[in-house]
């Protein structure tokens, strides 16, 4: 029988099933970051536990390190504490690998895994962290978990799991120039809504997914769960292949031969049956902008505010009236009316090379308007950066006004200095647009990093493809 | 997780209804990097006088005369005596740490929230459903009842009064056999130890590069 990827992948990692269907899965990696670690290391010494297979783990810290002064340490006592937790645990327990604070190859722990081969084809991948669905791009069964299941995982190298429907999301036709991978998952969850992929592993295919780089596809995969779903998936082909030769982890000679084809293997067949199937044309998708506090409240840059009276649902309307309200916007609005305050362009949705470059390709010869009080480009790792300056991308951004930071997840959730006051607006190239995600009172619209560039330069949101 | 045997316990009452996990356990304490030690805190806010914050030292801080744990003859209960609702609010896991840390195995009461209870199960406390006659009871028979005790036998699904009134208990078979065995969820799992050793070992020889 013809069988789709999530199929294959589920197959091939179950180690004992329940009569209802719950069954033990295997997992092959283990991300681990400073915030959902400690409780789970505890609880494992606490029963005198041994972890299972420490050769799973790769470690980073990300969530609470500083992105600027890293020679005055972490100043925030809590943080400093989770990150000095993560390295004493890293340090008794052992690693594949652990890049801790400072380090060359620290970062984002979704931008960390790919980068350095530690993500590869036909694995099952977890990490105590919801945008775990990112490594779905390399094929991968991947999605987050929570603190207990860390520690789950750490002594039985296992997970006790359901397995879920599956939905083919296609998009076909060509991307329009300035339309990025993140306009596309944005103008999905816009189409099926943030609760549209709840119980569903999602499997992007089509030829506009084919023709986005392994970044864009990971951009892709990491909006996943703001669809609802637990994971995305895209299927392996020569992109994944080349994107993988010679990274750190990545096999080598003999092994790198069989393990190409086993990954050539990773893809729906021809005829596989879908719960459901979601068609959308490139054609379609413009530069998005979200105005609300909900990823799926998203427009095309062309478009305006909602105006919640012509909305017939009284439920919808409610919502839509109170997002207006705490972003401070006026319903009929033209998008590109709307002043921003700050811009923010990193996360682990956004953080990638090919991020920088397109929001450099904006930038260069050009300045942030006056009006924007700060703009952050916070590289998604240490490589990334050393890339970045390589190409000398950071001097195109600090030319614009931009501040050119060190790696971490920053202004994606304040949980380390970087943050909105409140009432600032905030173009932001991350996934979360809720209250207060970016600081109390914060109001964020998500778009793509060359959207946030061209914001930046006008003040206002504005259509990036003018630019280009 | 220590198996659960059938013991005597001192009973101490908290007569609410809706007692939520940030009055198990307020929010600030969530900050912690442990799962144990939420003892000191836990009903933190009614059970001393002044805020309290994580780091402070606790056996410092002047307790409330008038909460009922307070009270010197509940000192060193096993057992809590409760309402109905009882683990409302936030899924916190810290909840039942903090009541599993202060010295609670059971907890008895009208009816429970959903995820509290589970969680429960989970770091080895048993959370009873009894009647409300009996809850009755019980809380007239604590409070008259200096040192009070209940035998709580959860293979014969029974609570004991010291008088010998036997107050029988429903409980999942499977949740039963687990804290009577000390199973967590990772000892469930473990039980499959050698079926997870010999998926790896198939998987190490076909996908090598994996385990590299
Ligand atoms: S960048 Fe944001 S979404 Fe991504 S892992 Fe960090 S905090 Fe989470």
């Amino acid at each position: 029988m013809p069988q789709t990827l999530y199929d294959k992948l589920w197959d091939s990692h179950v180690v004992h099933q329940e009569a209802d269907g719950t069954a033990l899965i295997y997992i092959d990696r283990h991300l681990v970051h400073e915030v959902t670690s400690p409780q789970a290391f505890e609880g494992l010494k606490l029963a005198g536990r041994k972890p299972w297979r420490v050769s799973s783990i790769v470690a980073t810290a990300d969530h609470n390190t500083p992105t600027d002064h890293w020679d005055e340490g972490i100043k925030d006592p809590v943080s400093r504490q989770q990150v000095e937790t993560l390295d004493a645990n890293i340090r008794e327990v052992g690693a594949l690998a652990y890049f801790p604070f400072k380090d060359l190859r620290q970062g984002i722990v979704h931008v960390v895994g790919p980068e350095n081969g530690a993500t590869l084809p036909g694995m099952t991948v977890v990490c105590g962290d919801s945008h775990t669905s990112t490594h779905g791009a390399f094929a991968c069964m991947a999605h987050g978990i929570g603190t207990s299941e860390v520690e789950h995982v750490l002594a039985t190298q296992c997970l006790i799991q359901k397995k879920s429907k599956s939905m083919l999301i296609r998009v076909e036709g060509r991307l329009g120039k300035g339309v990025t991978a993140k306009d596309v998952a944005l103008a999905i969850i816009g189409r099926i809504g943030t609760a549209g992929g709840t119980g569903y592993a999602l499997e992007f295919g089509g030829s506009a997914i084919r023709g986005l780089s392994m970044e864009g596809r990971m951009t892709l995969c990491n909006m996943a769960i703001e669809a609802g779903a637990r994971l995305g998936l895209v299927a392996v082909d020569e992109n994944t292949i080349n994107y993988l030769r010679d990274r750190p982890f990545s096999p080598r000679g003999a092994a790198w031969d069989q393990a190409v084809d086993y990954w050539r293997t990773l893809h729906s067949d021809a005829g596989a049956c879908f719960d459901c199937t979601v068609d959308l044309r490139a054609e379609d998708i413009l530069p998005q902008v979200t105005w609300g506090t909900s990823p799926e409240m998203v427009v095309p840059v062309t478009a305006a505010v909602p105006n919640p009276a012509r909305e017939a649902d009284p439920v919808k309307r409610e919502g839509m009236e109170r997002a207006i309200q705490y972003m401070g916007l006026t319903p009929d609005a033209p998008i590109q009316s709307i002043k921003i305050d700050k811009v923010f362009i990193g996360s682990c949705t956004n953080s990638r090379i090919e991020d920088l470059r397109q929001a450099a390709a904006v930038l260069k010869g050009r300045k942030k308007a006056d009006s924007v009080k700060l703009a952050l480009a916070v590289p998604g790792s240490g490589l990334v950066k050393r890339q970045a300056e390589a190409e000398g991308l950071d001097k195109i951004f600090v030319a614009a006004g931009f501040e050119w930071r060190e790696p971490g997840c920053s202004m994606c959730l304040a949980m380390n200095a970087d943050r909105l006051e409140p009432g600032e607006r905030c173009a932001s190239t991350s996934n979360r647009n809720f209250e207060g995600r970016q600081g109390p009172g914060g109001r964020t619209h998500l778009v793509s990093p060359a959207m946030a560039a061209a914001a930046a330069i006008a003040g206002h949101f504005a259509d990036v493809r003018d630019i280009l | 997780m220590d198996k659960f045997v059938k013991f005597d316990g001192l009973v101490a009452p908290l007569d609410r209804n809706n007692v939520d996990t940030d009055a198990i356990i307020p929010k600030q304490f969530l900050k912690s990097i442990k799962r144990s030690g939420f003892g000191p805190n836990a009903f933190d806010e009614w059970r001393y006088m002044d805020h309290g914050e994580p780091g402070m030292d606790n056996s410092q801080r002047p307790l409330n005369p008038n909460f009922v744990l307070n009270q010197q003859r509940y000192q060193g209960a096993s057992i809590l005596l409760t309402r109905s609702n009882f683990g409302c609010g936030s899924s916190r896991e810290h909840a039942p740490w903090a009541l599993g840390d202060y010295g609670f195995k059971v907890i008895l009461a009208e009816s429970f929230a959903d995820i509290f209870f589970n969680n429960c199960f989970k770091n080895g406390i048993l959370p009873l459903v009894l009647p409300k006659a009996e809850i009755d009871a019980l809380f007239g028979l604590t409070e008259y009842s200096p040192g009070f005790k209940l035998t709580v036998d959860l293979a014969q699904q029974q609570v004991v009064r010291p008088d010998g009134h036997v107050i029988p208990f429903q409980v999942d078979p499977f949740r039963k056999e687990c804290l009577l065995n000390g199973w967590d969820d990772i000892g469930l799992t473990l039980r499959h130890a050698d079926k997870i050793r010999e998926f790896e070992d198939r998987r190490k020889q076909q996908l090598p590069w994996l385990f590299a």
